[in-house]
């Protein structure tokens, strides 16, 4: 099977259209980053406190918008989560609701907040540690363990606590329910209302980032990836020449420009979290990969078709390559799209930038590398010069 | 087939023997749950997919500079003393941000070379300066202020591991984290309750010993009307919470400012019991400390010192004689006291406080279904990818195929093989991100080498020949792709934090497997290919 068959497109005669197309992505990306949104930047990044809820109803946000505000929390974003049948709420607080001396105050605040009308002396199933409830067991003594009874009502506990988390997704809605789970002793659960209520509501995951770390971390990632970019720049510039390692660079830039952008656009529906850094590098790694292969191509021809304008060459090299081009962006854009759909909520974001990532990066590898190759070439010529890369001929 | 051939195809099974190894171990059973479990305990997962507590802690090593420059502050006092040096004030001006800075006040200007060698002599760590108005500056070296916070950084990281292993987590995380910020980072997977781990943690406060001077009181108020009112500069008033419940209601004591040892001058303590079989508490001082605790008690013999942990007096004792670094406390204590004590004083050997900067606890459900789906997503990727360059390449597809699994299974076992050598390499998302570049970097190399034969066998070359100068043409890219990669990667790790180093150490050996796979092993089945074909036979590509 063969999709291409000596093709022969002109690219660079069209990099008026490539460079509008660019333009229009990264400054409306730009524009968004600098007046609209800014970078979205995950709680990994600015700091504050991610709750998510999962409830035994549907939720009610605006109930649980009173409760917050009764707790006297500023400004909380409370909004559903992943799919509706879910019943899940992520309530989302600023990052003055943290602070050095008590990193969690903002969760302990939600949680006190949503508990509505506790039984007294009764503690929370939904929300009991394995800790808690293996204390009361101790205390209580159902199986009538006597005194040597710890690992096993440490076992109970953690049964009970598995099947909360992981057979009812987090929360329980009868305390009944525990008669059937699996490998929870009948005695046992049979003891839990003594000690025991019910909310409508388990925390299923917190996140908490005091202020201080977010800059660091920025500062971090930043760097890295800084770092990173100068170590591709030397080594391209050390093995094809100075200009090639530019030219990625910026094709890399411009990549990663777009992408950040497409993120603030959609903001607030995805975020830059730490994962979806990791997505960036990926992408990163892929557009230069694929440039790469691009310039490997071109330097091949330049040694062998040496009266050809660069420009010829360069087309060339793009139409060689481009069977491979899309063969591999199709199929890596084919992973990313199954992790994208079937991935869950969790990869979201970090999917969706590398959905991003592998277009961009790949249309930008032919639309941006190649170009700013020839346009650097053309210049040192009006300049003049003996362009880079070409041969030279010396009277001996 | 020849032998060279044969060699290498035996070389391949051997490393993919190796790298299964990795993954699985020998199972115990060859049933799909016997392999499932193999599988668990060799790849270890991440929190972020496996469920637990992840909290990263600010050890204040300004403490501990703290009590170093409080202990020179009394050294200072005692030798001034001693060679009759006149002086006005010795203080610390900023213990908030320069802890290390003291200045000295009122020296005669003959006494300048008395000073001089005094701070040689007796505080080698510190450095000394004539300051504006007559003053002394003392500063400790640089060296030393950083080896003694990081002291306090490693010891911090030491007690707490005591600590959590009481828990019974296992492959627990407790490590430096950052570059050089000085703080820890605590990982126990499968802890769903971030509030008990730093209870666990809390208790490992600061330990002091001081001198008590007055107390104790029943309440705050009686300490004060007591001293008239103001406690003076040198001394503060601690509130009492003494061990095994000898007292009843509030107690207050008036202790010095300035501790004799601290945490850091701790060895070990145990309990035990003396001669006449009453509980007790030895414990052992470093010979520094021992020094200082000799001056200490000799000074206040018949006098009381207090035990204080997180600035609260946990053990009241009368000082019989002077001691070195071998102490007894004893008296009045019941066996359970002793053990309490002894644990306070071996945990509490934290020289410094903590605070939290960020806490996260993933819930068990949520990382099986990002498992689940996460899962569900690769192989429904993977399938395609294979099935695809079957379809597109035929027989070469074959090739590729196999060396996309082997790599997979390479790198899989590289996780397992880190979990047998003890240095747990796990599986996070941002390392699936890695192995997804991997896979995309594993089919582009097998593209880039098949488009190449296919172009040289259009260009009329024979299927031997084409394989050769397809290899040839396609290394020299897959070369520079992997490296700049590689070095990309390896800068990432190096300056990265947590989830980037997890992506840039899959991506690195994922690369490195794949050079291995989609350039040795395929060439190696086309060149098996070529040696069963007949001379001018056409290559399935």
């Amino acid at each position: 099977m063969e999709f291409f068959h000596n093709v022969n497109i002109d690219f660079l005669g069209k990099k008026w259209y490539f460079l509008s197309f660019s333009l229009i992505f990264s400054v409306a990306g730009l524009l968004s980053l600098l007046f609209w949104h800014g970078i979205p930047w995950g709680v990994d990044f600015r700091g504050g406190t991610l709750v998510y809820v999962r409830f035994s109803h549907p939720p009610d946000v605006s109930a649980i918008r009173a409760a917050m505000d009764r707790a006297g929390l500023r400004n909380p974003k409370i909004q559903p989560y992943d799919q509706p049948s879910l019943n899940e709420v992520l309530i989302d607080l600023d990052v003055r609701e943290t602070s050095e001396a008590a990193l969690d105050q903002g969760k302990t605040k939600i949680i006190n907040a949503l508990e509505t009308n506790p039984p007294a002396g009764k503690q929370d199933l939904n929300n009991a540690s394995s800790l808690a409830i293996k204390n009361y067991l101790m205390d209580k003594d159902p199986m009538h363990l006597g005194t040597d009874a710890e690992a096993k009502y440490t076992a109970q506990a953690q049964a009970i606590v598995d099947f909360r988390d992981k057979v009812r997704g987090g929360v329980l809605s009868s305390l009944d329910e525990l008669k059937g789970a699996q490998a929870v002793d009948p005695a046992a659960a049979a003891s839990m209302p003594d000690g025991f209520y019910l909310s409508d509501f388990g925390v299923r995951n917190v996140e908490i980032v005091g202020p201080q770390v977010g800059g660091q971390l920025r500062t971090q990632a930043g760097l890295a990836t800084l770092y990173s970019l100068l170590g591709m720049l030397v080594y391209l510039g050390f093995r094809f020449e100075w200009i090639y390692g530019i030219a990625a660079v910026v094709t890399v830039f411009h990549d990663t420009l777009i992408t950040v952008g497409a993120f603030s656009l959609l903001a607030p529906r995805f975020e830059i979290s730490l994962t979806v850094i990791a997505a960036i590098l990926t992408l990163i790694g892929y557009s230069n990969n694929d440039t790469i292969v691009v310039f490997d191509r071109i330097r091949e021809n330049i040694k062998l078709m040496r009266r050809e304008k660069l420009s010829e060459i360069v087309n060339r090299s793009i139409n060689q390559t481009l069977s491979r081009t899309i063969l591999t962006a199709g199929l890596t854009f084919l992973t990313v799209l199954a992790l994208f759909l079937f991935g869950g909520e969790v990869l979201r974001g970090f999917s969706l930038a590398l959905v991003i990532g592998i277009l961009i990066g790949t249309y930008s590898s032919i639309a941006i590398a190649a170009p700013i190759l020839v346009a650097y070439q053309e210049w040192r010529i009006e300049k003049g010069k003996r362009p880079v890369g070409m041969p030279v001929a010396r009277a001996r | 087939m020849n032998k060279n051939l044969l060699w290498k195809l035996l070389f391949i099974i051997g490393t993919m023997l190796f790298f299964l190894f990795g993954i699985f171990g020998i199972p115990k059973s060859v049933s799909g749950e016997g392999l499932m479990t193999a599988l668990t305990d060799h790849i270890h997962l991440g929190l972020d997919l496996k469920g637990g507590t992840h909290l990263i802690l600010q050890v204040q090593v300004n403490d501990a500079v703290n009590v170093d420059a409080q202990n020179a502050v009394e050294v200072l006092k005692e030798q001034f003393r001693s060679h009759k040096i006149e002086y006005t004030e010795i203080s610390q001006p900023d213990p908030q941000n320069n802890p290390d800075h003291l200045v000295i006040k009122g020296v005669p200007l003959e006494a300048r070379s008395d000073l001089r060698s005094i701070v040689q002599d007796r505080l080698p760590e510190y450095d000394v300066n004539s300051g504006a108005n007559n003053a002394w500056v003392l500063a400790m070296k640089a060296s030393k202020l950083n080896d003694l916070k990081n002291r306090a950084v490693s010891q911090a990281i030491e007690t707490i591991r005591n600590r959590v292993d009481a828990l019974g987590v296992s492959e627990p995380t407790i490590q430096e984290h950052g570059l050089g910020q000085y703080q820890i980072l605590v990982q126990l997977p499968g802890i769903d309750d971030p509030g008990r781990v730093k209870d666990l943690i809390q208790n490992t406060a600061m330990l002091e010993i001081k001198q008590v001077i007055g107390g104790p009181y029943p309440s705050q108020q009686a300490a004060l009307q007591d001293k008239g009112g103001i406690v003076p500069i040198d001394q503060i008033l601690l509130p009492g919470n003494t061990l095994g419940g000898r007292t009843e209601g509030e107690q207050w004591f008036l202790v010095s400012r300035v501790s004799a040892v601290s945490g850091k001058d701790l060895r070990h303590a145990d309990p035990s019991s003396d001669q006449n079989g009453q509980p007790d508490v030895n414990f052992q001082l470093t010979r520094d400390g021992g020094q200082r605790f000799y001056n200490f008690t000799s000074a206040h013999v018949k006098e009381s010192l207090a035990v204080v942990l997180d600035n609260k007096v946990r053990e009241v004792a009368s000082i019989n004689e002077p001691i070195r670094d071998q102490v007894q406390i004893s008296g009045h204590m019941d066996a359970q006291a002793a053990k309490d004590l002894s644990m306070i004083l071996n945990s509490g050997a934290l020289p410094a406080s903590i605070h939290y900067l960020e806490e996260r606890t993933v819930g068990p459900s949520l990382g099986a279904d990002s498992i689940r789906s996460g899962i569900t997503a690769a192989v429904i990727g993977m399938v395609a990818v294979l099935v695809f360059m079957l379809v597109y390449y035929r027989g070469a597809g074959i090739n590729a195929d196999v060396a996309l699994i082997l790599n997979l299974i390479i790198l899989l076992g590289f996780l397992g093989w880190s979990t047998i050598a003890g240095v747990n390499v796990a599986l996070t998302l941002p390392g699936i991100a890695g192995v997804i570049l991997t896979v995309g970097m594993g089919v582009d190399s097998n593209v880039l080498i098949f488009e190449r034969i296919r172009e040289e066998l259009k260009n009329g070359k024979t299927p031997p020949s084409a394989v050769d100068q397809g290899f040839s043409h396609a290394w020299i890219t897959i070369v520079d792709t992997h490296v700049t990669t590689i070095v990309s990667a390896a800068i990432l790790f190096i300056f990265g934090s947590g989830p980037v180093k997890g992506f840039a150490t899959t991506l690195t050996f994922g690369l490195l497997a794949n050079l291995f796979t989609a350039v040795f092993v395929s060439r190696v089945i086309f060149d098996w290919v070529l040696s069963r074909k007949q001379r001018g036979e056409a290559l399935s590509i």
